[in-house]
């Protein structure tokens, strides 16, 4: 199958030749005991690395964030790998998404044939996740942030709802059918953290965190990760899984400090989801699936807003009905999402790797009718990375 | 509260200004000398011009509320929530995070400058409604 390509430029021309997701894995989920970060990306890694039908030593690019300092270099080691191609972007949690991107250029210019993404967190069981941002004393944060008691990073994006919901008249009803619908989703995935049914009115009666975010409106803190590895077509033909085709990325960010995001209902999802789409030459309106960042119900609404699913402040009045949920007409965070399924702290390459097993078809019970194109998008930090990927099955 | 503030204690030489003008109780933004555009956080350029050529300002710290959320968790040792949290959009044409210190307060809403005494740190700048008679349409409950 091919796309019009509407990016003319000279690295779209070369990324047209094919980069291909070929090997995707989930590391230990839930509550990790018995295993450290290092151990879950590797055992994850060996997973991944069957279904391409590559070897350990054929990884020459890693992509890693948040796995300490220098986190490419510390799992390269961990791994036994001397890659050619190294990257420890720190993007948020939309950095494995921003990964395929980099991963893409780099395949494509041929500074690596086998490109490894990897994440793993065991934030729950080592209570990791506090309210506080830790910030060095000369740092803004320092001064004119962690001073005023902003709870991290619950209260910027409640800036960002409160605001939305201002100027839009966007209701917490219409958040919570964000929350719903992850949930409809969890329930028909074994793996998913949280599969108890949930209505609106539970959401609106959980208590409120930071106005108008409700607990319920907030993503889980579990252990979990994972990897994704891509390569280019011609070795992509030894993978024993069906390989899934990267046809499009973007990434882009707008601001650190919550003081300088220049419109709050308007994020960097703008300038990732339009280099994306125009790389890929589709419109939303071709996507069969969208795999949001559901660390915050607020989040999914202004991805289908920046992205183009549906018009500025509309995002509200569009995921009413349960059109993001099973049988509805944009499935989304069909894994149960960060909100039901799993958030270990960055949930970027859960979204990928749910991505690619429903362009697969093998999504079991949660499996769609037959998608061709879906589409993941990360956000990062306090709302200020955005980076979009369109994935396809041809 | 006792002030015991020492302006340049956040290592940060070029807020140093604005940390120092706070042990006044003055607000300043930095304002250029180009182009006269006003910005916060401080930074060795203007954000408008490019130019290198700054210097600070007071203000008198009135503005709007350009977004806001109670705090219902308990963040810091010393502040037990209920609080607001807001953005400011000061009539100069910078934005703050700060505190409002009103629950009432929403969006939208005019807001005058305050000063939060601290221990150990110059005073924080924080804001009140301009008019609390006024009440809003949102509850704060």
């Amino acid at each position: 199958m091919a796309y019009p390509v509407s990016d003319t430029s000279p690295i779209a021309t070369l990324c047209q030749s094919g980069v291909y997701i070929v090997g995707v894995a989930e590391t230990a989920l839930g509550e990790v005991r018995d295993s450290t970060e290092f151990g879950m990306i590797a055992s994850a890694t060996l997973e991944a690395l069957d279904e391409a039908g590559l070897a350990r030593a054929d990884i020459d690019g890693v992509f890693v964030n948040y796995m300490g300092e220098e986190g490419s270099v510390q799992v390269a080691d961990y791994l036994g790998i001397e890659p050619r191609y190294s990257d420890s972007s720190d993007l948020g949690g939309a950095a494995f998404e921003a990964f395929i991107h980099h991963a893409m250029l780099a395949l494509s210019a041929g500074r690596c044939s086998v490109a490894l993404i990897a994440y793993a967190s065991r934030q729950r069981t080592k209570r990791g996740r506090g309210r506080v941002a830790v910030a060095p004393d000369d740092s803004l944060m320092a001064q004119f942030e962690l001073p005023y008691g902003i709870p991290f990073p619950i209260g910027h994006f409640a800036l960002v709802a409160a605001r939305h919901m201002h100027c839009y008249g966007t209701r917490p009803e219409q958040l919570a059918e964000v929350a719903v619908a992850a949930r409809q989703w969890a329930a028909l995935n074994p793996k998913a953290w949280v599969r108890t049914p949930l209505t609106i009115s539970d959401v609106l009666a959980s208590p409120l965190i930071s106005d108008p975010l409700h607990k319920l409106d907030c993503c889980l803190i579990t252990d979990g990760g994972g990897v994704v590895l891509l390569t280019t077509a011609d070795r992509a033909r030894n993978a024993r899984k069906r390989p899934v085709r990267v046809i499009g990325a973007g990434e882009s960010h707008t601001h650190w400090n919550i003081s300088q995001m220049r419109d709050l209902t308007v994020t960097a999802g703008v300038v990732s989801g339009r280099e994306a789409f125009a790389m890929a030459g589709v419109t939303p309106a071709n996507v069969d699936f969208l795999q949001p960042y559901d660390a915050f119900t607020i989040t999914v609404l202004l991805a289908l807003e920046d992205l183009g699913f549906c018009a500025k402040g509309e995002a509200g009045a569009f995921v009413e009905g349960g059109r993001l949920g099973p049988g509805g007409s944009l499935p989304a965070m069909t894994s149960g999402g960060g909100l039901s399924y799993n958030h270990p702290g960055a949930l970027g390459v859960l979204l990928l790797i749910e991505a690619v097993r429903q362009l697969r078809h093998e999504a079991g019970a949660r499996q769609l009718p037959g998608p061709a194109i879906g589409v993941a998008h990360g956000v990062g930090g306090l709302f200020s990375v955005g980076a979009t990927v369109v994935l396809a099955r041809d | 509260m006792r002030v015991t503030n020492a302006p340049s204690e956040y290592g940060d030489p070029l807020s140093r200004p604005f940390w120092a003008a706070a042990a006044e109780r003055r607000l300043v933004v930095q304002a250029c000398n180009r182009c006269d555009h006003r910005q916060f956080y401080p930074r060795p350029f203007c954000l408008a011009c490019s130019a290198r050529d700054l210097r600070f300002v007071s203000i008198p710290g009135s503005g709007s509320v350009y977004s806001c959320t109670v705090v219902r968790i308990a963040v810091l040792p010393d502040l037990p929530p209920p609080y607001v949290i807001a953005l400011i959009d000061l009539d100069e044409g910078a934005r703050l995070l700060t505190r409002v210190l009103d629950l009432e307060c929403a969006i939208g809403d005019r807001v005058v400058l305050d000063w939060l005494m601290r221990e150990g740190k110059p005073p924080l700048p924080v804001f009140r409604r301009a008019n609390p008679r006024v009440k809003s349409d949102r509850s704060a409950g």
